[in-house]
């Protein structure tokens, strides 16, 4: 048996840890360093249906266990991603889980409809949550009819079951889950970054040329593990954790919660190994917790 | 090949004003192939700070697999490394990018080097690699002020040196360009690492000449997923973008839109 064996739609992961949307490229960087066969599954870079090149730089400011970014979605653009990006990660045994962005209804469908007829892409999360493009799916991640129309929208053309990614910048989360089931969600990934700023000490002016940017790393953990608890409770779909995930104690904690897996951003940057590294880890995790399996933890919190 | 490597500290010195010199010990060192290339640094194992710094290779001794860095400590990550004792050990993560051409200047010919302030170190192990092919080196090293000037003796020893300082206390007084606007060396090719504003100002002086610069951007992964580290092109390439990390850092001239 293996003990982190989870079932989720569209994916059959052989453990739960899957590196992020943005923080881990399209995997041939990570590649260099360890074989990818061995992760749950990869999120793959937002991708839209044109190339973009996002947004001035600096796009980078570290902050308090933590660090801002506005890369601004840059990605090669559809056709790129189907011809090159996805036959390569091909050789390995890892589910794709392909994250889509656009600015309109039109062109979520497009990358959607595409994206997920790729062989290995085995779940698409719609990106309705990104802070740092002006017109870049943050007007459907705010707005709980916009992201259920938009959600089923999608799943109208999906081959693949459709997760869609929840923005923490809103009032009320539990509202925009409940939205996004109702639209048709298979499931819902969680959070993407919480906007915010940092100032150049010297200058007293923001130091991503964005002006603002996402905040994502260890600072942002709780909010993640607040939100999760929150959203776990209110829908029936099964969840994808994320925020500040380094350890394998942070993912005992997303799964406590409610989530069923979880996705590594930020860590990646700090230590290329951090995923491999909290995969071996966990089977110790769960003696030292009396669990048999991975599974017989989430949602221990609301039990 | 990149490794991730956690390497024993063997010497750390301060040698100016805010500038120390680290050697760090290793079997990364053996895959360091190129001047130019930098490593990327982890100070704590904490979440302060959190992310790694990128630092360039100053010099390489693959005998004893050593290299070197010199850096300016006047930021969290920096001080902390700055507070490194002997037989301490740091998480490296290199060597990554491309570096500086050496096969790009041919035995008997002269290139010019020329550095600002943290962008010096770069160019030590390439003058040395140089001088080792037969390339003669003309040096022109700017700083701040004299309190900030390093390996002025090493540089020396190699080849014919320079030094500039933007308040006059050692040297020339301004910037690299004024030196050179008086002096026009004559050289084949140039090689140079320091400020932006510094690397557009020499593309425009030698219009005609081979160069080569190593730019500098804030960096997330240093090794290219995370696309914060992006340039802009000009027609010179037919790639839209680059990445300092890991195309760069150093790039011909004319590549990068400045
Ligand atoms: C390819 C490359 C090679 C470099 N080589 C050297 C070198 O040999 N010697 C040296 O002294 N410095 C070098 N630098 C600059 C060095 O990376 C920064 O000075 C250092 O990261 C600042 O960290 P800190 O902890 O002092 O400052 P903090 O203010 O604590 O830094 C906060 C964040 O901003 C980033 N940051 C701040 N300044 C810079 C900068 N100028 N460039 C890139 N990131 C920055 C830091 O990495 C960190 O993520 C190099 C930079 C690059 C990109
Ligand atoms: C540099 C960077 C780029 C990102 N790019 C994307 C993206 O393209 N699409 C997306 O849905 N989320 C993106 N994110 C958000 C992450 O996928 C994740 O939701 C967030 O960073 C929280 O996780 P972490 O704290 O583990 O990093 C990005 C995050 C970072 C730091
Ligand atoms: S720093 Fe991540 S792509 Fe260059």
């Amino acid at each position: 048996m293996n003990r982190l064996q989870v079932e989720l739609p569209g994916l059959s992961l052989k453990n739960p840890i899957i590196p992020a949307s943005g923080c881990f490229g399209f995997g041939q960087e990570y590649g260099q360093f360890y074989d990818l066969s061995k992760l749950g599954a990869i999120m793959i870079k937002a991708t839209t249906l044109e190339t973009r090149f996002g947004n001035p730089t600096p796009r980078v400011a570290e902050t308090a266990a933590g660090m801002l970014n506005a890369i601004g979605l840059q990605n090669p653009g559809l056709e790129h991603v189907l011809a090159h990006e996805l036959p390569w990660l091909e050789k390995y045994d890892v589910p794709i889980i392909a994250n889509v962005a656009g600015t309109e209804t039109a062109d979520y469908v497009a990358v959607a409809e595409a994206i997920s007829k790729a062989p290995n892409v085995h779940a698409l999360e719609l990106n309705i949550s990104c802070p740092n493009v002006k017109c870049g799916g943050i007007q459907f991640g705010t707005d709980p009819k916009s992201a259920s129309d938009l959600t089923a929208a999608v799943k109208a053309v999906s081959d693949v079951p459709v997760y869609v990614k929840l923005s923490p910048n809103v009032t009320n989360i539990a509202e925009i889950a409940k939205a996004v089931e109702a639209g048709g969600a298979d499931g819902i990934t969680m959070i993407n970054t919480l906007i915010g700023m940092r100032l150049h000490p010297r200058t007293g002016k923001p130091i991503i040329a964005n002006g603002t940017g996402g905040l994502s790393g260890p600072a942002v953990k709780p909010v993640a593990i607040r939100m999760v608890h929150e959203v776990s409770r209110n829908v029936n779909i099964p969840i994808i954790g994320m925020g500040g995930v380094a350890t394998a104690e942070d993912v005992i904690d997303f799964l406590s919660v409610g989530a069923s897996a979880v996705a590594v951003g930020t860590a990646n940057f700090v230590d290329p190994f951090v995923c491999p590294n909290i995969i071996d880890a966990l089977p110790q995790k769960l003696d030292e917790l009396g669990y048999d399996k991975l599974t017989d933890v989430i949602g221990r919190s609301h039990r | 090949m990149i490794h991730q490597e956690r390497m024993k500290v063997v010497r750390q010195q301060q040698i100016a004003e805010d500038i120390f010199e680290l050697t760090l010990t290793g079997q990364l060192v053996l895959d360091m192939k190129q001047p130019g290339q930098f490593v990327h640094l982890r100070v704590t194992d904490t979440y302060e700070p959190l992310l790694r710094r990128p630092i360039s290779i100053a010099s390489i001794d693959h005998e004893l697999k050593e290299f070197t860095m010199i850096y300016r400590a006047d930021g969290r990550g920096t001080k902390i490394l700055s507070e490194k004792h002997l037989g301490e050990v740091v998480d490296v993560l290199g060597p990554l990018g491309h570096g500086f051409p050496v096969e790009e200047a041919e035995p008997g010919q002269t290139a010019l080097l020329v550095g600002g302030g943290i962008g010096v170190p770069p160019l030590y192990q390439l003058s040395k690699e140089l001088h080792a092919k037969g390339v003669r080196t003309i040096h022109v090293l700017g700083f701040q002020s004299a309190n900030n000037v390093f390996y002025e003796k090493q540089f020396s020893e190699l080849d014919e040196t320079y030094i500039v300082t933007a308040d006059g206390s050692q040297g020339t007084k301004g910037f690299v360009t004024d030196l050179l606007k008086g002096k026009a060396p004559t050289f084949d090719v140039f090689y140079s690492c320091g400020p932006t504003p510094m690397l557009s100002a020499l593309e425009q002086a030698y219009p005609d000449k081979k160069g080569f610069l190593s730019f500098e951007e804030r960096m997330g992964c240093g090794i290219g997923a995370c696309f914060a580290c992006v340039c802009n092109t000009t027609a010179a390439t037919d790639k839209e973008y680059l990445k300092i990390c890991s195309d760069g850092p150093v790039f011909p001239r004319g590549v990068v839109k400045l």
